[in-house]
């Protein structure tokens, strides 16, 4: 097409170059011929088409196809999650009251605080309206211990943003999840208050604020003790703000799939990877390891693999790639899990797979309409 | 109940409701036609007539030798006024011949046999190159070509495409509905030329009219013709889209229908040979659907070819105040204009009068991998690499990407959440990929 656009303006530049030409043959008619063009030009001002019919308003908008569109958009979908996340929030709060509530507040206003200042030294529109910067805060709020600092929340809030995504040039750019991210730098910087855990400050503990305890993985890991699994999926457990409410973060999760803000293969492969390296360790030694259900439910799996492996930016683009993605963090989560110095390996799963996400892309392009690859 | 289709594609709303109840209406003669002198995929035809000249409806005004060509006629009665260089749906100024219409219709039929039946396959052929018969389903493909398949590819099934799935267009749903026996003997004409035994009609669900209307005549008749509903899915009426869905057979990378044994040819093609054959008429009309929320009243036509598009929409009751986009086609594919004295041509489906502007109101954000493009792109194309690799010229990764294989139907586009004009940098990385081939070959 431009192409054709290009050969009519040359010939119309020719036909100008030509009539230039003649008009400039004789010196004594150039008033004349200078007449005559201010007629021609006046001539072609009007349309002569417009005799024909009424060409009413125009121009009018051009714009290249397709001219409908989905009614997804980069917003809807960044303050969905945040819609996702927030029953988990909301049991966070319940479970582990003010202090939950200043540490989201904290995290989630540092990371848009964050996010402007880096807008303004770049010289760029501001961009906390697409929900992402808010997203990586709350997201990093409840993956923090309940004792956790506030400060050190806002520290890592700003790690994530700066360093975790904007660094990298911003939404969609970055190759880590800012928020785990921000959490490893955390973890990395405070390793004793990053794995100080308090229990649940529910009625059983009145009067008590916070009593000191280890997660039912540290508590398996370290001391054989198995935690039941009503208290794991209601709870009522010890663990991150946003962790021990494996109910509260199905139903934000579920909805995120419904919704296909999420891709379903990667909670499927990573949930049904542990489950089932899980099992077969726990069939081989069913006292020396936990039941792969007890692995599903306990520590961040539940969280990490619905709302932190499903991040669209830093997660596979292809459906063979979002497979892949899901049961290498899965393998991952276990063998930490299992031989590890740790109890938990669900950040590190997902940020190592996250390393790997540009390179899966590449190797599991769908195969073309129609062919044949060998 | 699940209908037959291909795997991915989109669900955009469809907007049919404006015009699917609405009958075909003749519209009047126009005063004035603009028809340009090629109106197909191949050569360009050159004019055979010349200013002031008669002409009657019919009459070849433009023509050419090569083989991959198709001649047009005069759409109306009348005198030449004019060969020039005006405005084109497509956006440059393209050779057309004005023609004043002096009265009403003196055709000047096409020599056509009695019965078609009787004719052989190459008499057949040549009155479908002579009639001026493309594709009208948007590409305009000489349908002549199109029907002479070489002997190596031997062709055993043939499919009548009623998908429209281009939302907002009615104008083969109201074919099917009221032209059904035409159609049907369009599609009998072109299976002789084929000759091929097995009919099938691809229709999408959404027509459940026009596939009863279909259905019952395919029985009346005694014909043994397939009618198939498919699911409503864009682009369901993409040839090899389509071909999956009835067939279940995959056209390969770069091939084309022929290559698995198929010909798909649209209902308005149909109508077209039917009415050369059994009428003389050559391709001078076809059935438009002008609609949209920025029409008065929105309504299917049959329209002359040429006549320019102000006419159709001052037939269908003129703009709305608030109109602010036309397109010709459907959403999906269609070209925005933005001047009205543009003639209708042969692949020229519907028009679209829109008072949003869809383009205005939305921002653009980065790209943030979520690959909705890569579950929308029915050719199993990863849309947002190969914008990326286009706006960064990178010619060897769009080639290892198959970018040949776009279809540009604007199914990536549609679904980006981001609104990255996705299809355009394809559009603009395919340009760059053929310049340097020719670099390369030069």
């Amino acid at each position: 097409m431009t192409d054709e656009k290009q050969d009519a303006s040359k010939e119309s530049e020719k036909k100008q170059a030509e009539e230039s030409e003649s008009s400039g043959k004789s010196g004594a008619e150039t008033e004349k011929s200078k007449k005559s063009r201010k007629k021609k030009r006046k001539k072609k001002k009007k349309d002569p088409r417009s005799k024909l019919f009424s060409l009413d308003r125009q121009p009018f908008v051009l714009s290249p196809s397709p001219h409908q569109y989905s009614e997804d958009s980069v917003p809807k979908i960044m303050w969905s999650v945040v819609g996702a996340v927030a029953p988990a929030a909301i049991m966070a709060v319940y479970y582990f009251g003010l202090p939950a509530v200043w540490m989201i507040l904290a995290c989630t206003f540092a990371a848009l605080g964050t996010e402007v200042i880096i807008n303004k030294i770049k010289g760029e529109g501001l961009t906390i309206g697409d929900g992402s910067a808010a997203i990586t805060g709350l997201l990093l709020a409840l993956t923090l211990p309940p004792s956790f600092p506030v400060t050190g929340g806002i520290l890592g809030s700003v790690f994530a943003i700066a360093i975790g995504k904007q660094i990298f040039g911003g939404l969609g750019a970055n190759i880590f999840n800012p928020a785990l991210l921000g959490r490893a730098f955390l973890q990395a910087s405070f390793p004793v208050t990053m794995t100080t855990w308090t229990l649940p400050n529910t009625a059983k503990f009145s009067g008590v604020d916070a009593v000191s305890a280890a997660t039912p993985l540290g508590q398996f890991k370290f001391e054989q003790i198995m935690t039941n699994y009503g208290d794991l999926l209601v709870g009522n457990i010890g663990g991150s703000l946003g962790e021990t409410s494996a109910i509260a973060i199905l139903l934000g999760g579920i909805y995120l799939l419904v919704k296909k803000y999420a891709d379903w293969r990667i909670p499927v492969s990573f949930l049904g990877s542990v489950f089932l390296l899980g099992g077969l360790f726990w069939l081989i030694n069913p006292s020396q390891y936990p039941d792969p259900v007890f692995h599903l439910l306990s520590g961040g799996l539940m969280f990490g693999a619905f709302f932190m492996a499903t991040d669209m930016v830093t997660s596979p683009i292809t459906p063979k790639g979002a497979w892949i993605f899901g049961a290498g963090a899965g393998l991952i989560l276990i063998v930490i899990r299992i031989w590890g110095g740790l109890p938990e390996g669900v950040m590190y799963s997902i940020l190592l797979m996250n390393s790997v996400t540009p390179l899966i892309n590449r190797y599991t392009r769908p195969k073309v309409f129609g062919e044949v690859r060998a | 109940m699940k209908f037959p289709t291909f795997s991915k594609g989109v669900h955009p709303s469809d907007h049919k409701e404006y015009t699917n109840t609405k009958s075909i209406e003749f519209m009047p003669l126009p005063e004035e036609v603009f028809v340009p002198v090629q109106q197909h995929i191949g050569a360009p035809d050159d004019p055979v007539v010349e200013r002031r000249d008669e002409v009657k409806t019919g009459q070849v005004i433009g023509r050419s030798d090569k083989y991959v060509s198709s001649p047009v006629h005069s759409p109306v009665t009348g005198k030449v006024k004019k060969i020039d260089s005006f405005l084109h749906p497509m956006g440059s100024k393209v050779t057309m011949i004005q023609i004043q219409r002096t009265g009403e219709d003196e055709w000047d039929l096409l020599d056509h046999p009695d019965r078609w039946e009787d004719a052989s396959v190459d008499e057949l052929r040549q009155l479908i190159w002579d009639a001026g018969i493309v594709g009208l389903g948007g590409a305009a493909f000489p349908t002549h070509v199109k029907l002479a398949p070489p002997e190596e590819k031997p062709v055993d099934s043939f499919i009548l495409n009623g998908c429209e799935c281009e939302p907002y267009l009615t104008s083969d749903h109201r074919a099917m509905v009221e032209m059904t026996d035409k159609i049907l003997t369009g599609m009998s004409i072109i299976m002789k030329t084929l000759g091929v035994e097995n009919g099938y009609i691809g229709i999408e669900d959404n027509k459940p009219d026009a596939v009863e209307a279909m259905n019952d005549r395919v029985r009346d008749l005694g014909m043994d013709y397939t009618v198939m509903a498919l699911e409503t899915k864009y682009p369901q009426g993409a040839e090899k889209m389509l071909i999956k869905s009835v067939l279940d057979r995959k056209v390969p990378a770069g091939g084309l229908p022929m290559d698995v044994g198929t010909v798909v040819n649209n209902v308005g093609t149909a109508i077209a040979v039917a009415e050369a054959f059994t009428e003389g008429k050559p391709l001078v009309q076809r059935v438009v659907t002008i609609t949209g929320d920025g029409i008065a009243e929105p309504k299917n036509v049959m329209a002359r070819i040429g006549t320019p598009f102000q006419s159709l929409i001052d037939f269908a009751g003129g703009l709305k105040e608030e109109a602010t986009q036309v397109f010709m086609g459907g959403p999906m594919m269609g070209m925005a204009q933005h001047d009205l004295s543009i003639p209708v041509i042969k692949a020229t489906s519907g028009i679209i009068c829109s008072r949003e502007a869809t383009i205005t109101k939305m921002n653009t954000y980065p790209c943030i991998q979520c690959g909705a493009c890569v579950d929308a792109c029915p050719m199993n194309l990863v849309p947002t690499r190969l914008a990326k690799f286009s706006e960064q010229k990178m010619i060897e990764a769009m080639e290892q990407y198959d970018i040949d294989s776009c279809v540009e139907c604007g199914s990536c586009a549609f679904a980006c959440p981001s609104h990255i004009p996705l299809v355009q940098w394809i559009r603009v990385g395919k340009y760059r990929v053929n310049e340097s081939r020719d670099k390369q070959a030069a």
